[in-house]
């Protein structure tokens, strides 16, 4: 015989509350490294550091952080130097224009009968991250015209769009052909996962050798090209590929391993019914292998992109942000204005970072990943 | 037979009673700072850092304190240690940096005021330190904060040997440098076979290049002494960086790249260190680093081939009245030599060593025994005859006593050349000083530094790198207040 026992009043409270208790530490830890460290950033945005007595003050200075490098003296640090717009160029920039326009006014004229408050969010959302495209398509368009100079922005969204889609593009290539049953797998899958175990400053250092025309290791092989003269730091453009290189190096293999992973967990029988079907290799990757792994593409270039915007430990090794500083991404600007004291200014960079990251990677996921994922 | 026993004992017993003397001596000392831990803070070096790890064992024995020497790069020094000290962390006790950063310290009151320490201390020899170092370098507001280990002035090194055979003379003028890097470029000067190059000078952005430019400009915008000041007009606080003047220190800059490794704009000082003493350039501007690196015959291969002089000068400087770059004269240029305006640039001021006031006392003193000993004769006279120590000469018995450099590797006439070449710029009425105003660091390293580096990568051009330039010095003057720069710009350089 058994007998029933009443809980304690702390076990009826705990009871009671054990939503509450398991998920405050949650919060609370979340609060501590995330939510207050941005409140505190938001301040020194707007705020000017100076050295004073006992250690420093803070003095609010409004939007002035934010002004001096969208429109002041660090204007061509950030957005770069902006050249009148040829024709080309300018027809570029109205049919991208002209088809963001389409694609509102579609998804007006789809939504027209839902929710009043759902359907202006939705055109909220929308017109902001097609302005953000319209503005930033401007500016890459004229900063790359003869006489403009890219800023710390548009060499991020070089690194992010450029690098990401080479990365992906490799990793998807890499992921098919391992996924094969070639011989020598197993080798190659452990090979192409290296490099990603290797820190990035390691990355950039060993780069910075391999690439070393005069004295590297590979200089004779420069120099039996012809390139021992060939100062690829002193190239902006050399330089900024030099930096995808490591990056891509780096990167590809986190594409590689979780696209793989995709590939072989894809139902084997679909694909084995569309060989017998008669479809060709590109049929079978268009039609079966590629909806199959969409949605977990979608994903890891999500990831990819949010980590991309943070690139800093490349161009900080190799090149030191230059030639100029057409190698230098946000998160090296905002880390060379932090160590010469302009906190607030390093803060405010790091706060456009952030919109402009928020608002690429959200527009991914609400126009292309949702797709892919499917209904 | 006895009288010899009897004396063999004395002997015996008066050594052993001075060991244990000196023994005693020893745990007295030992006990001074026994169980105290003192973490420095300098660059990653392996200069500076160097000999300051390869002491600290020597004077933890003889005192008991450890010494624990934290490095980072050289680029995040300055903010690493204002953010420890700033923000109270106070990990760390003490630092050896830059002088010029002395101001932004002292100013939020993170330094300790070591000027009594300095009056006591005996073994310090602080009159053998050469008075710029001693009344600029270590003082600020007329007290002591720093003490100084290293003696820091650009000058510029050629390659005797094939000076001579070129029938050239050391560049006495800028035009001279130009001249001969332009006539030594592309010859074979290390015997290799290959085309070497005229003249190397660190270009590399967030690195030195800053300090380079000023060593070319101060020739032509500073001739009436040292209270003129080579960065602000001390009438207006307004930049001297955006004018004829500077415009041709910049085309002597530019002008240099054309005979200078085609990687020359991603270089820093240790690589041109490196290119020059492998015999790979004709001229090169740098610290006194050279002179000592030069003569390490592990790595140099131009060991006794090294000329030194004084910064090249200008017949033309900038006349500060009609904003022209003029001919020199007597009122314009009063001390010209030969009608050639030297401003000999003090750059950086050299590393010198100071203490977190917040830190403890126990820990305060022993931090302050071990700078004063880095500094002492017995450690510092070795020390900066050594190249990989990046400690260069700043005492005065250093630059009297040619046996220390002689003993080193240096031949006497290299000897005389080198030190001739740091007293000529110390001696020199007309020296440039470093700029020591708060924010520093924004003025030269994000905004100097920047426009030079999108110069050099042909970004912009040169009338647009000096209005980028003013721009940005105008904009930081005008944040801090005119009023409070001007006054600690004229404070900085001695001017009323």
């Amino acid at each position: 015989m058994s007998s029933h026992r009443e809980p304690s009043a702390l076990g009826r409270f705990l009871e009671r509350h054990a939503d509450q208790i398991l998920i405050w530490p949650a919060v609370l830890l979340l609060l501590a490294f995330s939510i207050f460290p941005t409140i505190a950033s938001a301040t020194l945005a707007l705020s000017r550091l100076d050295l004073a007595p006992g250690g420093f003050t803070l003095t609010f200075v409004g939007l002035r952080n934010f002004q001096r490098l969208l429109f002041g003296s660090q204007q061509d640090h950030l957005l770069g130097t902006m050249a009148p717009l040829g024709p080309l160029a300018t027809g570029l920039w109205l049919a991208a224009a002209g088809l963001v326009l389409v694609g509102i006014a579609r998804y007006v004229v789809r939504n027209l009968g839902r929710e009043p408050l759902a359907l202006v969010v939705g055109l909220f959302g929308r017109v902001l991250a097609a302005l953000l495209f319209l503005a930033l398509l401007a500016l890459v368009l004229s900063t790359n015209a003869p006489g403009g100079f890219p800023g710390s922005l548009v060499t991020t969204l070089v690194y992010v769009l450029g690098g990401v889609s080479i990365q992906f593009l490799l990793g998807l290539g890499l992921a098919l052909l391992v996924a094969r049953p070639i011989k020598g797998r197993r080798f190659f899958r452990v090979v192409f996962f290296l490099p990603l175990m290797v820190t990035p400053v390691g990355i950039a250092y060993g780069f910075r050798m391999l690439a070393d025309t005069g004295k590297g290791p590979l200089a004779p092989i420069w120099q039996a090209f012809g390139l021992e003269e060939f100062a690829w730091a002193a190239d902006p453009w050399a330089a900024r590929i030099v930096v995808m290189i490591g990056d891509t190096w780096q990167w590809t293999p986190f594409m590689f391993l979780v696209l793989l992973a995709a590939l072989e967990t894809q139902p084997k029988d679909q694909v084995e019914a569309a060989w017998l079907d008669g479809a060709g290799p590109w049929q079978v990757f268009r039609f079966v292998t590629w909806p199959a792994i969409a949605p977990v593409a979608a994903t890891v270039v999500l990831i990819r992109l949010i980590e991309a915007f943070k690139i800093i430990d490349l161009p900080n090794v190799l090149t030191n942000g230059g030639p100029g500083f057409a190698t230098e991404s946000l998160t090296l600007h905002a880390f060379i204005a932090w160590r010469t004291q302009d906190l607030g200014g390093s803060a405010a960079v790091g706060y456009i970072l952030l919109f402009v990251a928020v608002v690429t990677c959200t527009s991914f996921v609400n126009f292309l990943a949702k797709r892919a994922r499917g209904p | 037979m006895r009288g010899r026993q009897f004396a063999s004992m004395l002997l015996a017993t008066t050594a052993a009673l001075s060991l244990a003397g000196a023994a005693g001596e020893a745990s007295a000392q030992a006990r001074k700072h026994e169980g105290v831990t003192v973490n420095i803070m300098t660059f990653t070096g392996p200069q500076i850092a160097e000999p300051l790890q390869r002491r600290a064992p020597d004077f933890e024995k003889a005192t008991g304190a450890k010494i624990n020497v934290i490095t980072v790069p050289f680029s995040d020094l300055y903010q690493k240690l204002l953010t420890d000290w700033a923000t109270g962390t106070n990990a760390i006790d003490a630092a050896v940096f830059a002088p010029q950063w002395m101001v932004d310290y002292v100013a939020a009151g993170l330094l300790e005021d070591l000027t009594d320490r300095v009056a006591k201390d005996t073994a310090l020899q602080v009159d053998d330190i050469a008075p710029f170092f001693r009344e600029f370098s270590q003082q600020y507001g007329g007290r002591t904060y720093l003490i100084t280990l290293d003696g820091d002035f650009q000058m510029v090194y050629y390659r005797k040997d094939h000076f001579q055979a070129a029938g050239l003379k050391a560049p006495e003028t800028w035009d001279d440098y130009i001249a001969a890097a332009k006539a030594l470029h592309g010859k074979d000067l290390n015997g290799d076979g290959q085309p070497d190059y005229g003249s190397c000078i660190a270009k590399k952005r967030n690195a030195q290049s800053y300090w380079m430019i000023s060593s070319i400009a101060g020739a032509f915008l500073q001739s009436k002494g040292t209270s003129q000041g080579g960065f602000f007009d001390t009438r207006t606080m307004k930049p001297l960086y955006n004018n004829e003047a500077f415009g041709k220190a910049l085309d002597v800059y530019l002008e240099t790249t054309k005979y200078g490794p085609p990687d020359e704009i991603n270089l820093d000082v240790g690589d041109t260190r490196a290119l020059f003493t492998t015999g790979r350039c004709a001229l090169t501007l740098d610290w006194g680093d050279i002179g000592t690196l030069a003569i390490d015959t592990t790595t140099s291969k131009v060991v006794d081939k090294v000329g030194s002089v004084i910064l090249p000068g200008s017949r033309e400087v900038l006349n500060r009245d009609t904003g022209k770059l003029e001919p020199c004269n007597p009122t314009l240029c009063p001390y010209a030599v030969n009608g050639v305006n030297h401003a000999p640039f003090a750059a950086f001021g050299g590393w010198s060593g100071g203490i977190n006031k917040k830190a403890p006392a126990k820990v305060k003193d022993a931090a302050y025994d071990f700078i004063s000993y880095m500094s002492q004769p017995a450690q510092s006279n070795v020390d900066v005859t050594i190249g990989r120590t990046g400690f260069n000469p700043y005492r005065i018995s250093q630059f009297k006593n040619l046996e220390l450099w002689i003993k080193a590797g240096m031949s006497e006439a290299a000897a005389r050349d080198y030190l001739g070449a740091i007293e000529a710029s110390l001696a020199s009425p007309n020296m440039m000083l470093d700029l020591r105003i708060p924010k520093n660091q924004q003025y030269q390293q994000v905004v100097l530094d920047t426009a030079l580096a999108r110069l050099l990568a042909k970004e912009i051009d040169k009338a647009a790198a000096m209005r980028a330039i003013e721009r940005g010095w105008e904009e930081i003057t005008e944040e801090v207040g005119r009023d409070k720069q001007l006054a600690a710009y004229k404070a900085s350089i001695g001017a009323k």
